[in-house]
């Protein structure tokens, strides 16, 4: 019954997300040989990552936090954690860091099963979470590497001001390029860089197409847990790769051919049959449950339809693609774009714009608990967009990698009341329209 | 005669509540029981205990005036005396037969004995409190009175060298189980006839018994809610969340509802609703269930106390202790340290109930805040030391607003399953 099952789910998978299975396989593969093979290797984190100048250079990036969430989704995050509070880690520390930290110390074997390789540069990119900082600094520590800061101004007053572009140009010249030089001894190639930033505009115009396609009713997609599929290579080792370019031509094919044939989009347990909600969600998924997470949304007809969470990496939706043109200059403001380093004001007006853009029934917050830089203000946001549109917002609380903060009773609980929340404003406000 | 009816049914982690509504949604009848470990069991008991009461309010008119209320009083006392006296009859004939196996050879003669004097004792204390006018307040449910005499008798019999105290509990705690969870005949049909035997009812009583006996309700909905709810044998859309029921619920207790607070066995729950009754936003505890109904009664074992005693004992107190711990576990450590410090039982108390509702003043401000008018539901609204707390609060942080709270709040969530029921069924 359970093989049946199993193969049930195999079968439910869509073709993009084999392809990108296989695409990561292959990245850890080569990651597990760059010591024999030379290349040199650059940990970085997703938010503010510089992959198309870290791909010229012929390095290979690492996403700590795409491992963490990895080891989250596979079951390993647990014990990884557990590894480091040994080492001293309280339990309110950011999970991810636990997380990423035990599994260095318990060999320091990635998701897939292969061995990472050390860093030979430890590259941050500063984007809003400070949490960053101190996770590199205990890297630093542990493989005595050098480690290069880049620093992006917050976007305190909403925008990119013209001396934050030239300070973080200045950065990436005076700091970033000459440590990316040294570690894997070749010059500065600012062709090779454009040829990089021409495939990512490729594959940033096609994941924009995907995720906007949630605008359409039903909605082909979901842009929350079916959009951490599709952000996945563009927000870690493969913008501007040939095989990111494919991957996005693929996905959007995918899509298309839902669209055309009225289908909704694949959860968990196969094609959801009804969308019956349209939401719009603010905060990363759980990931130690996170199928269970989505078939809860799924189970109930609830499609989300836009989130933040698919724009840490970048916000496309809202215009930006990388300019090839001025290389060093786009990559400063990709950086500073990044859903991470908006203010609150800012990703107020975001989730306002996704409720009307997608014509969302409501919004739900998943309020991660060791969070504390993304976590802070979101009450605040919660009522200040629900006094904005007037759709009714709910809260959830659970983890990124820890399991001991995934209460699936408490959370499907939350999860239905909401909605059958909005299921009763909407008949109150039928009602109303009725005998006005 | 067939009477249409709805019933809502609330399985919550330490009650089940039902109620039934007429076709013109007027309450009919409520039902309550311990949750126990069956929750399809609790439901069930507690649906067959409101079409008891049901069945007592058909008769109510009758009987009234034929009789007096005194005589319904006494017929629905009687009534609960041989439900009780058919339970306690069904936990002797278990502990009889566990005795066989539980007990070493040499001991089952006296361990015979011992039982049949606790039961004795227990049906002539059973038969005293039902001569009594005015009996002490105890809790409505059977494992915990004759738990609790049980447990009284076997300590004062009870042999350490041969048939021992624990020996006793023991025989009690493997059989209760079983009288709880084995469909035991305790409707209205089954035991009326002896009530009304026992008070010797006149003629025009007897009449009005037999046409409650004879009545037939046709029940056209059920909802059901609360942590169980998916237990319960209904369609997915009769299901409804203990959010929306308590919102309901509550605003159909007291129109003027805004927010409402209901603190129940394991969660607390912060709710706004509009005019009509429809939640416009709400927050729950999450994780950590300290500052709810069981944190209560842990507290209430701590001190060797009932858990309806709380309150009232911290009603007397003149200082209020401050109590920082929010967790159950450290806080009846917190409580230990102050009683060994020297402070006063009711003082300690007065601050453990004012800690609860810091916590549920938070969840408040979380949901919006407190608007008028303001309805506490849920079992810790029947506790006044919580109710005087969360008023002080309330008035500080809102303040003054009117704040609700009925007799029946437990009901709340059953009340608005049920609300629910009778929409969908016209």
């Amino acid at each position: 019954m359970s093989d049946q099952k199993t193969d049930i789910r195999q079968a439910q998978k869509d073709d993009s997300m084999i392809i990108q299975k296989e695409m990561i396989a292959e990245h850890y593969k080569r990651l597990e040989r760059a010591p024999e093979t030379k290349e040199p290797v650059v940990y970085t984190f997703v938010p503010g990552n510089l992959t198309e100048l870290i791909r010229s250079f012929g390095c290979l990036p690492v996403l700590p936090e795409i491992n963490a969430l990895q080891s989250g989704m596979r079951g390993k995050s647990r014990e990884y954690i557990a590894e480091a509070e040994k080492r001293g880690h309280s339990e309110d520390v950011c999970t991810y860091v636990k997380c990423d930290i035990g599994m260095a110390m318990a060999g320091n074997i990635g998701p897939t099963g292969t061995k990472l390789p050390k860093p030979d540069l430890l590259l941050l990119s500063y984007t809003g979470c400070y949490t960053f900082m101190k996770w590199f600094e205990l890297l630093r520590e542990e493989y005595d590497c050098p480690c290069v800061f880049l620093h992006v101004p917050y976007q305190g007053e909403g925008n990119i001001e013209p001396e934050h572009r030239d300070y973080m140009i200045k950065q990436i010249k005076e700091e970033v390029i000459p440590a990316l030089e040294k570690i894997s001894g070749r010059k500065y190639d600012e062709d090779a860089l454009k040829e990089r930033l021409r495939l990512s505009v490729q594959a940033e115009d096609d994941l924009v197409w995907v995720l906007q396609s949630a605008m359409k009713k039903p909605s082909p997609i979901d842009a929350y847990f079916g959009a951490v599929y599709y952000v996945g290579p563009i927000f870690s080792a493969f913008r501007g790769t040939e095989e990111g370019v494919n991957y996005y031509q693929a996905l959007r094919r995918e899509v298309q051919g839902r669209l055309d044939a009225g289908l909704g989009p694949v959860a968990p347990k196969g094609p959801m049959a009804e969308e019956k909600y349209r939401l719009v969600v603010e905060g990363p998924p759980n990931w130690t449950h996170f199928r269970e997470f989505w078939q809860m949304f799924a189970d109930e007809g609830a499609v989300v339809v836009a989130s933040t969470y698919s724009k840490v990496g970048g916000t496309y939706d809202f215009g930006f693609r990388h300019n090839p043109d001025d290389p060093l200059g786009t990559m400063g403001d990709y950086c500073a774009g990044c859903y991470t380093n908006h203010n609150l004001p800012g990703r107020i007006d975001m989730l306002c714009q996704y409720l009307k853009d997608y014509e969302a029934d409501g919004f739900l917050i998943n309020s991660v608990k060791s969070c504390n830089s993304f976590s802070a203000g979101q009450l605040m946001i919660l009522r200040e967009v629900e006094k904005r549109t007037g759709l009714p917002g709910g809260f959830i609380e659970s983890d990124l990698v820890d399991p001991r903060y995934f209460s699936a009773a408490n959370i499907k609980n939350r999860l239905e009341s909401y909605l059958q929340m909005v299921e009763a404003r909407r008949a109150g406000a039928s009602q109303k329209g009725l005998s006005a | 005669m067939s009477i249409a009816c709805v019933v809502g049914t609330d399985l919550g982690s330490t009650t089940t509540k039902s109620v039934i509504l007429d076709g013109d949604g007027n309450i009919l009848g409520r039902g309550i029981t311990n949750s126990r470990s069956d929750y399809d069991r609790a439901a069930k008991v507690s649906r067959s205990e409101a079409f008891i009461t049901a069945r007592f309010n058909l008769l109510q008119r009758e009987v009234e005036q034929a009789a007096g209320p005194e005589v319904l009083q006494r017929l629905l006392d009687a009534f609960r005396l041989e439900q009780t006296l058919a339970q306690l009859d069904r936990l002797h004939q278990l502990v009889s037969g566990a005795l066989a196996f539980g007990v070493p050879g040499d001991l089952s003669v006296a361990a015979t004995e011992a039982v049949k004097t606790i039961v004795t004792r227990i049906q002539q204390s059973e038969l005293k409190r039902f001569e009594d006018p005015n009996p002490p307040k105890r809790s409505d449910f059977f494992r915990d009175t004759v738990g609790s005499a049980w447990s009284t008798i076997s300590e004062e019999i009870g042999d350490p060298a041969g048939v021992s105290f624990d020996m006793l509990l023991g025989l009690y705690d493997k059989c209760i189980i079983q009288v709880e969870n084995e469909p035991l005949a305790l409707g209205f049909g089954d035991h009326i006839e002896n009530a009304l035997e026992r008070i010797g009812g006149s003629e025009a009583v007897k009449t009005g018994v037999r046409h409650a006996v004879e009545a037939e309700f046709d029940v056209r909905g059920e909802v059901g809610t609360g942590y169980g709810r998916q237990r319960l044998p209904f369609p997915k859309e009769m299901i409804r969340s203990e959010i929306l029921c308590h919102g309901l619920g509550a605003s159909i207790m007291f129109g003027g509802t805004r927010t409402v607070l209901d603190i129940g066995g394991q969660d607390t729950k912060a709710i706004q609703v509009d005019e009509n009754g429809i939640v416009t936003s709400f927050q729950m505890n999450d994780r950590c269930a300290a500052g709810c109904g069981r944190y209560l009664g842990y507290i209430a074992d701590e001190m060797n106390l009932g858990l309806h005693e709380l309150g009232p004992l911290a009603q007397e107190s003149t200082r209020t202790v401050k109590i920082n711990s929010t967790c159950t576990v450290f806080a009846g450590a917190e409580l230990r340290e102050r009683l060994s410090l020297g402070e006063k039982r009711e003082d300690i108390l007065a601050g453990l109930h004012r800690a609860i509702m810091l916590r549920a003043m938070s969840l408040l401000a979380r949901s919006g805040g407190v608007e008028d008018e303001f309805t506490f539901t849920g079992g810790v609204a029947n506790n006044p030391a919580a109710v005087s707390a969360l008023r002080e609060l309330v008035t500080e942080n809102y303040g003054d607003k009117v704040l609700n709270i009925s007799p029946d709040s437990i009901y709340t969530g059953a009340l608005g399953g049920a609300i629910f029921a009778h929409r969908s069924a016209n």
